[in-house]
């Protein structure tokens, strides 16, 4: 947890104390706010950001006391904890405070060690809670619309519209490049869509060759098929009641477009190898990177399905596009990278950002936080430097300096690492983008010299 | 930037000699050790017989205004709600002081001057943006005890030299 999200809130009716300890919590790197009197303390608890830790002092002239903001902020802000602080330390007082659930109680002058000690046990244990429910979150995989924070208002349109549309049964189709961040949109759809308690069940077409993703959709019947030893479920009765996430809906083939298009008309479905048909009541959400149009209108996709698809499309920006969510993202991607990492890590250096913020990122979001793993794994210090990032040099397959016109082979060759990279050393989908098969592309993969990962 | 002498007792060349110099090096700016014999008036709190940082650095401020200064005193430092400081400054502002009254004056000049190069560069680290550092060794970690200061290098950890760079260059736009 970054220090200035630290929130520490000073209440004191002396101006040079709240003066001092503003200072002196400042220059630990907490964000620090003061009010003058127990009213003033009172009417700020309870806002939009909560605070970490309020220093309260016990004896106020006029309106309320320390022990009445205490008791306030137990109601108003469970989250902060509260010190108390007096000139006129007495056993019942303290007794008095801690029964109300003061975290601790000092007497001023503190030592500096003492102030230090009651801060940062305070701020350390809150940090353990926050880190805990982010893992929580990210095991769990529970996004909420917060989450995906951004400042762009490409991005807060779509968050308007899917936060609707979360509250309707409808089928969504999520529009966006790859890493975009289209299953994390699907996810925090579910979580705030009345089906929140059921299931979320993701699955990629363009991961499967179209017999097993047809088993791995509809399930399949003991006997099925030679090594169906046993029944099982298939994704559609998986998320019953709850969402199912179609992911590159626009790679599926013509056969299971058809199937896909009678379970949503029917919401009815058998197994592979089975009679029984099958109910289910779930929400649909689609997701593609590809234009549907253009593959309807190139007879790759169904009409009909589209349009079944189709029924509130929610198209995310690239990140190029949203270029002021950067630093945002930076921050919150480390925060997650340092957690799963185990690794404190504060930010990047100021030239690190300008090279970030330079890159054009085909990858989108997914790239990023690649880059950032990368950084955080690699960095010496608590803030990464340019060379802890190691972005690719843009470069552009068409755009060679003059006088190094490269030769047909070469861009052949550029263009084929470059899909490889964009998919992630996915063949069968490199080659579905190139327009050829996989062993033509692996036959090139062969004369140029690349491997595909095991 | 400069050094200020602002104690009760005979300044100690070689002393603040040695801090302009370590300065320099850690800030990479020139340091000028400032010959002025104007010194706070009103500093001292008769009841605590310590000497209030917070009027200190006002008076830095207004006899130097827009100049970065550092204020070594041998008067014992405190603020209103702690017993005592080793300095003050004013984050990202000009104004920084740091005292030798804790700093073991009666152990001899060695440890005393490492332990001042250290706390002076944390102050004017302070005055340059700089908050406290959680990594042990480094000059701007916060030391409320002795042993915390020599535990300290008089250094600047990797991530404080590239924030320093980060603020100077913000300063300088």
């Amino acid at each position: 947890m970054k220090r200035e999200r630290v929130r520490v809130l000073v209440v004191d009716d002396e101006e040079i104390v709240r003066e001092s300890l503003q200072a002196w919590l400042s220059r630990d790197g907490y964000h620090a706010e003061t009010a003058r009197d127990g009213r003033s303390a009172i009417a700020r608890l309870g806002g939009p950001l909560p605070w970490s830790l309020l220093l309260v002092d016990l004896k106020m002239p006029g309106g309320p006391d320390g022990l009445a903001v205490l008791e306030e902020s137990k109601k108003r802000e469970p989250g902060a904890a509260v010190v108390v602080m007096t000139a006129y330390a007495t056993v019942d007082t303290a007794v008095t405070a801690m029964k109300l659930g003061a975290y601790d109680y000092i007497a001023k002058p503190f030592e500096p060690e003492e102030l230090s000690l009651v801060v940062n046990r305070i701020v350390d244990e809150q940090a353990l809670r926050h880190e805990n429910a982010l893992l929580r979150r990210v095991v769990r995989k529970e996004y909420h619309f917060r989450d995906l924070e951004s400042r762009s208002p490409a991005m807060q349109s779509v968050f308007e519209l899917a936060r609707t549309a979360a509250r309707s049964n409808s089928t969504i189709l999520v529009l966006g490049e790859s890493g975009t961040g289209k299953e994390l949109l699907a996810r925090a759809i579910h979580t705030e869509s009345p089906r929140a308690r059921g299931p979320f069940v993701a699955v990629s077409c363009a991961a499967l060759p179209e017999t097993l993703l047809e088993s791995e959709f509809f399930g399949y019947e003991k006997g099925a098929f030679t090594g169906a030893v046993s029944r099982r479920r298939g994704k559609f009765e998986a998320a019953h009641d709850g969402t199912l996430f179609l992911d590159e809906i626009g790679d599926v083939s013509a056969k299971l477009q058809m199937d896909l298009l009678r379970v949503l008309e029917e919401r009815r479905f058998t197994r592979v190898g089975g009679t029984e048909p099958i109910q289910v009541d779930l929400r649909i959400i689609a997701a593609t990177h590809r234009d549907l149009e253009q593959l309807v209108a190139a007879g790759q996709f169904r009409q009909d399905l589209y349009y079944r698809l189709n029924v509130i499309p929610v198209k995310l920006p690239p990140l190029r596009e949203r270029c002021e969510d950067l630093p945002l993202l930076v921050e919150s991607l480390l925060e997650q990278l340092g957690t799963e990492l185990g690794r404190a890590v504060d930010g990047v250096s100021a030239e690190a950002m300008e090279m970030l913020l330079a890159h054009d990122w085909p990858g989108n979001v997914r790239e990023l936080r690649n880059v950032l793993e990368r950084g955080v794994v690699v960095a010496h210090g608590r803030i990464l430097q340019e060379s802890d990032l190691a972005l690719p040099p843009r470069e552009s397959p068409a755009a060679a300096p003059e006088g190094e016109l490269p030769s047909l082979e070469e861009v052949e060759r550029r263009h084929v690492v470059r899909v490889l990279d964009h998919v992630r050393g996915n063949v069968s989908h490199a080659a579905r983008i190139l327009g050829i098969d996989r062993s033509t592309l692996y036959d090139k993969m062969r004369r140029f010299g690349l491997r595909t990962e095991a | 930037m400069g050094v200020w002498w602002i104690g009760a007792s005979r300044p100690d060349a070689p002393l603040l000699d040695g801090v302009c110099a370590r300065l320099g090096r850690v800030f990479a700016h020139t340091v000028s050790l400032f010959e002025d014999v104007r010194r706070p008036a009103d500093s001292l709190d008769p009841r605590r017989g310590q000497h209030s940082s917070g009027r200190i650095l006002r008076f830095l401020g207004a006899a130097r205004p827009g100049q970065r200064v550092l204020a070594v005193t041998d008067a014992d430092l405190f603020v209103p709600v702690l017993t005592f400081v080793f300095g003050e400054a004013e984050l990202g502002g000009h104004a920084a002081v740091v005292s030798t009254a804790r700093l073991g004056r009666h152990e001899g000049p060695a440890p005393l001057r490492a332990r001042l190069a250290k706390e002076a560069i944390h102050e004017l680290g302070h005055t340059f943006g700089l908050v406290h550092c959680p990594e042990r060794r480094c000059a701007m970690a916060r030391s409320s005890q002795l042993v915390d200061v020599d535990d300290k290098e008089a250094e600047l950890c990797s991530d404080c030299r590239s924030l320093l760079r980060d603020k100077e260059r913000e300063g300088a736009t």
